[in-house]
């Protein structure tokens, strides 16, 4: 055990965990991998959606919109691309912002705009799909 | 509060200036300008979804946008942006298995990127103006 270990840089705890230097192991890696891969068949059914809406007036965009099957695309599209959207952004901002307060800010505001826009964007196509 | 003493003016490693650009290098750089594009254009995606839900009044207000000339500017660049994006992914996944990495397959699958990225978008525009009946 012990001289195995010897080869690794790593402690047995931290090889144990599976966690590297930034405490949370491979999840932020891992996630956007999964929302990328998820994103692929979402996004293309999302533009052949948008192409048969193009022209249409607002009835028929709402009709549309609202049958399940376009609007459970629709919301796993949201919910996909918002994840993801948050994860890379937040690989953008530690890169190029290095003041602690202010990187801790976009992050937080980051997060915020991810979580506004899938709710806004949900809550639309609930209102289509439920006519509330 | 007393901060940390300010940093020696240490030597700094080569930056992006110092390379001759590259394609591949242009290539990275464009996926992560897209990716930040795509970022602030989804508030168009939740105002779009939002117009549809609140009624006529408010969905003719998106298609006054949609149709003007910037908002065709601008969701023409998204929807390159968007397929440039999908496809650089599709080559990052195609990276994560350990394949691709050879300098001629990389510089390979960054032109099928770029290339891929501006024909599928003409195409789609393309198909799009037509089906709108025309451009206006």
């Amino acid at each position: 055990m012990s001289e195995a270990s010897l080869k690794h840089i790593r402690t047995p705890l931290a090889r144990v965990r599976g966690r590297g230097a930034a405490h949370s192991g491979t999840g932020h890696f891992w996630r956007q991998r999964l929302t990328a891969v998820a994103n692929i068949p979402l996004t293309i059914a999302v533009v052949v959606i948008l192409v048969m809406l193009l022209g249409r007036n607002q009835a028929a965009a709402a009709q549309i919109l609202g049958a399940p099957l376009v609007a459970i695309i629709m919301l796993l599209f949201i919910a996909s691309i918002t994840a993801h959207m948050r994860i890379g952004m937040q690989v953008v901002i530690e890169d190029y912002v290095h003041d602690e307060t202010a990187k801790l800010i976009l992050i937080m505001a980051n997060t915020f705009f991810a979580i506004a826009v899938a709710l806004v964007s949900a809550y639309g196509i609930f209102k289509l799909s439920f006519g509330v | 509060m007393a901060g940390p003493k300010a940093p020696a003016a240490r030597p700094l490693s080569p930056h992006l200036q110092i390379y001759r650009p590259m394609l591949t290098m242009m290539m990275s750089i464009a996926h992560r300008i897209t990716g930040v594009g795509l970022y602030f254009g989804t508030v168009l995606l939740a105002w779009w979804l939002l117009a549809a839900a609140s009624g006529p009044n408010g969905y003719a207000k998106f298609e006054w946008f949609a149709g003007s000339i910037i908002g065709r500017l601008i969701l023409f660049g998204y929807t390159w942006a968007l397929i440039h994006h999908m496809l650089g992914g599709i080559r990052h996944l195609i990276w994560d298995t350990g394949r691709g990495m050879g300098p001629s397959e990389r510089e390979w699958l960054a032109a099928a990127n770029l290339i891929g990225s501006i024909g599928i978008t003409g195409l789609l525009w393309i198909f799009g103006l037509l089906a709108m009946g025309g451009p206006r």
